[in-house]
């Protein structure tokens, strides 16, 4: 009965710290301009189950898109198992489902236990990869101190919880036999068990196998409330990034349609609207400078980046030293959103913007200035070294494009700050007087002439 | 060698009060690059072999925007992409055939928001239409024969758009011998110049990108590199320059080599 008060208030406890935190999540996502996401469903679906569901994309690399898949499907079906322990935690019963389902219970829980020996497997080939063998991946600027520590501890949790499954179903076979009721037949535990704990005693079984239980579930406790500090959101926001990504072309750049109806009406192909020009409204910003500025998918990739880095270890600018890491991009895009969440949740009324400081009770959103940007995140240097080479599209297994951002933050520095590489200037003179990339003197039909 | 090729332009057939079967949009690396220049007569050179009807703008064309548009500067983009739909719309122009991705990609994705609907391809896209109807037919144990030949995907044509097959099945005419790198078609790495990074210099790095790439190539012992991009074209011809291999590895356009293949 102790046991049931407990566990039910440590589910309140979890969902309460967890919703507040999903909820700040959510309004940070929200910090990005609204952008209607176009589309066929049936093609977004069709995505989710092949990419997200079918993880397509992880498996260009095969061998860590198996240990990956490994861990990914111990981890979907053993969502089913949780069902019985939060079963059995409310209504303090023991394996609530087993008379109900018979040997479908024992084929079950036996394919669970397969799958937790090849997570078992693969967690240790990942942190073998993560700290013995040097990928570079896991090595750049980037990935020191938290995301370097957050990589580790998720697969430390995800040991302690298989450890947990084991001794739970270990000593309770164990005990399941000593009562005289035969074995469960589970497919790794029915062996596993009595090889571990044979011969103990039946309180000392007890003991083992409630530990278990209540490691496992508080591991799961753990997980769902660690999940939105981490790099780790992944496994829940993977599905919806899939769904909402771009269906356009991949070579279509947004296209931006008060500059082409200003060029439009300065060519004279549409009626310019005197009145809106003169009304001395504030001109409008262009590309962008933070993440409010982004769309609000933009961000919702940053929250699902994973930082597994393939997008890095393709990117030409970075494979050949240049400064520009995608991975980077998108850890200052979610860093930078945790920033104003930060202030936002604080109500912290010195990031008011300086001519609403006056009146100003609350701080939000449209008049949040904190006098920094995302160039304080990310440098020049790193977005001019960008070849729009769409690599790094093609590498994220989630469907995340860093380059979209990278090219807004291009659109804010050439037609805001009138900056950028001084190189690009002539070609910008050239195309405008000559119609060409290069100044030339000669006619453009001149090679036909030779 | 010595044919004059016959070129005309949009103005000339509109003069006449007749229309091209297809536009060829030659782009400014086309038109103005000495080493792209040859690239767009071979293509001409083929077009008129095959009794192709084209036509080019000449000095009605423009650039299509790409660079000006990648490096942020969307004035630039969107005057020089309105201008040129203004100039192919007059002239009702339904079909165009570039030898450059970057003006294959700008004309067929971006154009159209701006007002631009058109039928884009990429002349290896044609070519290999060319050689899979008979209209060009390889001679036989020709120029290429036995060769080593390496393929470039440009970013533009594969990875953005899709467009892996086309190029390697005009190479398999050739009866060359086909080598891929390590990293091709969705995993090609970039020769370096996208994202008008061919209008500046290198950010500070430790290695040039046309170089990471023109190793990768090496590594193979090819005889040619063949690319389908005039910026990629200018990349690894440098690459090659720049380890003194100009003498043992040519780098060409794939128009190039049926032209040489077949004494065009």
């Amino acid at each position: 009965m102790v046991g049931q008060i407990v566990f039910t208030l440590l589910v309140l406890l979890t969902f309460y710290i967890a919703f507040r935190k999903y909820t700040v999540i959510w309004r940070n996502v929200n910090l990005g301009k609204d952008e209607e996401i176009k589309g066929d469903i049936g093609e977004r679906i069709k995505n989710v189950l092949l990419i997200a569901f079918g993880q397509k994309k992880m498996f260009k690399r095969f061998i860590p898109a198996l240990f990956h898949f490994f861990i990914y499907a111990a981890f979907l079906l053993t969502q089913i198992e949780l069902i019985e322990i939060f079963v059995d935690g409310f209504f303090g019963q023991h394996r609530f489902f087993r008379s109900g389902l018979g040997g479908f219970y024992t084929f079950l829980i036996s394919f669970i236990e397969i799958l937790s020996v090849l997570a078992f497997v693969a967690t240790f080939v990942f942190l073998a990869r993560r700290n013995l063998l040097k990928i570079p991946r896991f090595h750049m600027d980037e990935m020191t101190g938290w995301p370097k520590l957050d990589g580790n501890l998720i697969l430390y949790g995800e040991f302690i919880l298989l450890v947990c499954i084991f001794t739970m179903n270990g000593a309770d076979e164990v005990l399941h036999q000593q009562q005289g009721l035969g074995s469960y037949n589970f497919a790794v535990s029915s062996g596993l068990g009595p090889m571990l704990f044979g011969g103990m005693s039946e309180s000392s079984l007890h003991i083992l196998e409630r530990a278990g239980w209540w490691g496992h579930i508080l591991m799961v406790f753990a997980f769902i409330i660690y999940l939105p500090f981490s790099k780790h959101l992944h496994i829940l926001l993977a599905f919806p990034n899939v769904y909402f990504s771009k269906l356009t072309p991949r070579g279509e750049m947004t296209n931006m349609p008060e500059i082409m109806n200003e060029v439009k009406g300065m060519m004279g192909l549409i009626e310019m609207d005197e009145s809106a020009m003169d009304s001395g409204e504030e001109l409008p910003k262009f590309g962008a400078s933070d993440v409010t500025d982004l769309s609000w998918k933009n961000i919702l990739d940053a929250y699902t980046c994973t930082e597994c880095g393939r997008c890095s270890s393709v990117c030409p600018a970075n494979i050949t030293g240049k400064k520009l890491s995608p991975r980077k991009v998108m850890m200052d895009v979610r860093d930078r959103a945790d920033e104003i969440g930060g202030h936002l949740d604080a109500n912290n009324l010195d990031s008011v913007k300086e001519e609403e400081k006056e009146k100003a009770t609350t701080l939000t959103k449209e008049n949040f200035d904190d006098g920094k940007s995302l160039f304080d995140y990310i440098s020049n240097e790193e977005i001019h070294a960008c070849t729009t080479c769409n690599a790094c599209v093609e590498a994220c297994p989630v469907m995340i494009n860093p380059m979209d951002i990278i090219l807004q933050l291009r659109r804010h520095e050439i037609l805001d700050l009138a900056a950028g590489p001084s190189d690009w200037t002539p070609m910008f003179t050239s195309i405008e007087n000559s119609g060409a990339v290069w100044q030339v003197p000669d006619d453009r039909d001149k090679w036909t002439k030779s | 060698m010595q044919d004059k090729l016959n070129i005309e332009t949009m103005a000339d057939y509109a003069a006449r009060g007749e229309e091209p079967e297809i536009l060829f949009w030659v782009g400014c690396a086309g038109s103005f690059d000495a080493r792209a220049q040859k690239v767009s007569m071979a293509f001409c050179k083929i077009l008129n072999e095959v009794g192709i009807k084209f036509a080019i703008l000449g000095n009605e064309e423009s650039c299509t925007g790409d660079p000006a548009r990648r490096a942020g500067n969307e004035f630039v983009f969107q005057m020089t992409a309105l201008q040129n739909i203004e100039t192919l719309n007059m002239y009702k122009v339904k079909k165009i055939v570039t030898a450059c991705p970057h003006c294959f990609n700008t004309l067929k994705n971006e154009y159209p928001a701006l007002g631009g609907h058109y039928d884009v391809i990429h002349h290896t896209q044609l070519l290999q239409e060319l050689i899979d109807g008979g209209r060009i037919k390889m001679t036989e144990g020709g120029t290429f024969k036995g060769k080593r030949i390496t393929y470039h995907d440009s970013c533009y044509l594969g990875r953005v758009n899709g467009v892996y097959e086309a190029p390697r099945k005009v190479l398999e005419q050739l009866d060359t011998q086909l080598v891929e790198m390590k990293r091709c078609k969705t995993n090609g790495l970039c020769c370096g110049a996208g994202g008008a990074q061919m209008f500046k210099e290198d950010e500070p790095g430790k290695k040039r990108i046309n170089m990471e790439r023109i190793d990768e190539a090496m590594e193979l012992k090819p005889d040619i590199v063949a690319v389908n991009c005039p910026f990629c074209l200018t990349m690894m011809s440098d690459g090659v320059k720049a380890k003194e291999k100009q003498e043992e590895v040519m780098v060409y356009d794939l128009a190039e080599l049926i032209v040489q293949n077949n004494g065009l």
